[in-house]
């Protein structure tokens, strides 16, 4: 979920709990402050009729609530004289604009108590009250358009506000997922005055350079070690040729000094492979040109065909299209020498191996038992145990020459057969 | 045959050296930039080996003193830096081949025979061992003046075998150098039996005063008989 989402549900939760609170306080001091001034209003009448019902009699022979809103009625001294003023709630039967017929209607009534020469009466005085349920209702409606309206301001003022202020952050993260280790040139920048993006900035791009520092680090030692091995495995190669000429050597010994050479040789191919890989991920190869994938793979057939039949194996070259592409020659030599070869040595008894040729990609398959881990497939010095004196760099070298021009390499397992399919 | 050796190593020299005075040449060597430049300059050979990375200087740099001389075309760069640059670099500057550390001695001794041959372009290009005889330039084996045909692959072992007479060609060597450098891989050069076993029976058939011998399971020599 997006921060800005986030926040908007936060808001809106806490906002209806808040307008609900509100709208309840609002309501009953609102109620309080209409019937306070109703009661004011009850007390005012109330005045008026006891001044008036001195001169005008007719107005204590009001036994009913009809055109009037009050009813005066004779009592007894002694209630009369402990009567206090009541306001009370109640209904009576009225009829409004609204209503078809009389119904009970809220009213505010005072009851109280008063002498008019010498006799004792009880006063009760009406007053049409607020229809509560409407009030309600009203309120209710009222409330709801205020949280939508919230809501909505919310909603804009977060979309242009919040957008605005995060923008340089989500720029910024744009830009951290583009950036590749060894690929990147430039360290993500963010433009803003905001302090604690600047500080994001500065904290990811000291990471960055330092990742980046040992990153080429690591990169060139690889390198300057298998450099560095070149010569003393070039004198300890050209030292054991020439101590195997010897003809004073017993059978036995040059048996184990050849064992040493072989050695020496293998150490000599994975020198090799590591320098070819250290170089790819340094972009020493930028010698591109238009290089045709069928002739290479015409020439290896060719090259190949006496370790496929030592092996066994079958080696079949379809060509269904003209695959060209702009690369560097000897690596685009490489990434089809690996896959045919891999393909050739890793098979089974009597197996095959097809090169396809479509227009836009070259497949290698090789029949084989069971399917490969996916995922550590080109992973360096990933050795099956079918393949003992292999490097286990050469599926490794095809991946990394595919990374530096952007291929797509898959591998898949159908119907016992292996499939490498590189899309240039 | 007169061959410089410019390498600083001093190991690396030594073993050369011994291979070489093998061939018979004469060898002179330089292990550093100005003992080369002085050699260079006051003697003809028939071949340089010629080391980038030198004391003093870069063997690219005695290049172009070489080339100002016009005796670049017989050198051949042997350097630990396997880079194109380098190498189109050297070829441009006139040398002649660029061979990348580690190498075979069988391979060093096969570019520098290349040079020596193509310096004597008025010379047989061609080479005779008993009553075999080698055309290189019309890629043909002649036993008693008879044709005995090979194909491509037969044809290039049995040259780098004459070449290399009397020497020991590991299975590796040979395998680069006939069917490509592919093998980085498969340490398994069992494959390459087949041509050779072929290539021996065609020999024995001709009745061919040379032979093939297996050395102790890690390559192969080509002596007279």
């Amino acid at each position: 979920m997006k921060l800005l989402n986030q926040s908007l549900t936060y808001l809106s939760g806490f906002i209806l709990l808040i307008v609900t609170i509100w709208s309840v306080v609002f309501y009953f001091s609102m109620l309080n402050e209409i019937k306070s001034s109703i009661d004011e209003e009850l007390e005012n009448h109330k005045r008026l009729i006891i001044s008036k019902a001195e001169s005008d009699t007719t107005i204590i022979q009001q036994r009913d609530f009809d055109e009037r809103n009050y009813v005066i009625r004779e009592i007894g001294r002694e209630p009369a004289l402990s009567f206090r003023n009541r306001y009370i709630d109640t209904l009576v039967y009225m009829q409004d604009d609204d209503d078809e017929e009389m119904e009970l209607e809220p009213v505010r009534m005072l009851v109280t108590a008063f002498e008019n020469n010498g006799l004792y009466y009880e006063l009760k005085i009406i007053n049409p009250m607020l229809e509560e349920d409407d009030l309600i209702k009203d309120l209710f409606w009222f409330v709801l358009l205020l949280y939508i309206v919230l809501v909505i301001s919310i909603i804009l003022i977060n979309n242009i506000i919040l957008r605005k202020l995060w923008k340089p952050f989500y720029e910024f993260l744009g830009q951290l997922k583009n950036f590749r280790l060894g690929n990147s040139k430039n360290l993500p920048v963010i433009e803003t005055r905001t302090k604690e993006f600047n500080d994001l900035n500065n904290t990811v791009n000291s990471l960055l350079e330092n990742s980046i520092e040992i990153y080429e680090q690591q990169k060139q030692f690889i390198g300057n070690a298998s450099h560095e091995l070149q010569t003393p495995l070039a004198i300890v190669t050209s030292k054991l040729e020439l101590l195997l000429e010897q003809n004073t050597l017993k059978e036995e010994e040059a048996e184990h000094i050849a064992g040493i050479l072989k050695l020496i040789e293998r150490m000599v191919k994975l020198n090799k492979s590591l320098l070819l890989l250290a170089k790819i991920e340094n972009r020493q190869f930028l010698n591109n040109s238009i290089v045709s994938f069928n002739k290479i793979a015409r020439q290896l057939t060719t090259d190949l065909e006496d370790l496929a039949s030592y092996k066994n194996v079958s080696v079949e070259l379809h060509e269904r299209a003209e695959l060209q592409a702009e690369l560097d020659p000897a690596l685009a030599t490489i990434i089809v020498t690996n896959l045919v070869k891999n393909a050739i040595v890793h098979n089974s008894e009597n197996g095959a191996v097809s090169i396809t040729i479509l227009e836009n990609s070259l497949i290698v398959s090789n029949t084989g038992a069971r399917e490969l881990d996916k995922d550590s497939i080109f992973e360096r010095f990933n050795k099956t145990d079918q393949n003992i004196n292999g490097s286990g760099l050469g599926l490794s070298i095809v991946y990394a020459i595919c990374g530096l021009y952007n291929y797509k390499i898959s591998y898949s397992f159908k119907e016992g057969k292996h499939y490498f399919e590189v899309v240039i | 045959m007169k061959v410089l050796i410019i390498e600083d190593e001093q190991e690396l020299l030594e073993a050369i050296e011994t291979s070489l005075k093998k061939e018979l040449f004469v060898i002179e060597s330089a292990d550093n930039y100005l003992k080369a430049s002085e050699k260079i300059a006051l003697y003809d050979y028939d071949c340089i080996l010629l080391d980038i990375n030198l004391p003093g200087g870069s063997g690219l740099d005695l290049l172009k003193e070489l080339e100002k001389l016009d005796k670049a075309g017989n050198v051949i760069i042997i350097s630990a830096r396997d880079s194109l640059d380098d190498k189109l670099l050297g070829l441009e500057l006139g040398a002649d081949d660029y061979l990348t550390k580690p190498f075979h001695l069988a391979e060093l001794n096969a570019r520098i025979r290349a040079v020596l041959r193509r310096k004597k372009l008025n010379g047989k290009n061609s080479i005779e061992v008993g009553n075999v005889i080698l055309d290189i330039h019309e890629r043909q084996l002649l036993v008693n003046k008879e044709n005995v045909s090979l194909n491509r692959k037969e044809f290039d072992i049995l040259n780098y075998f004459l070449t290399n007479q009397n020497r020991l060609v590991t299975k590796s060597a040979l395998a680069e150098h006939v069917w490509g450098d592919h093998y980085d891989e498969s340490d398994n050069f069992d494959f390459i039996y087949y041509q050779i076993k072929n290539l021996r029976k065609k020999l024995s058939d001709s009745k061919a005063e040379i032979e093939i011998e297996a050395v102790y399971g890690v390559g192969y020599k080509l002596i007279e008989k």
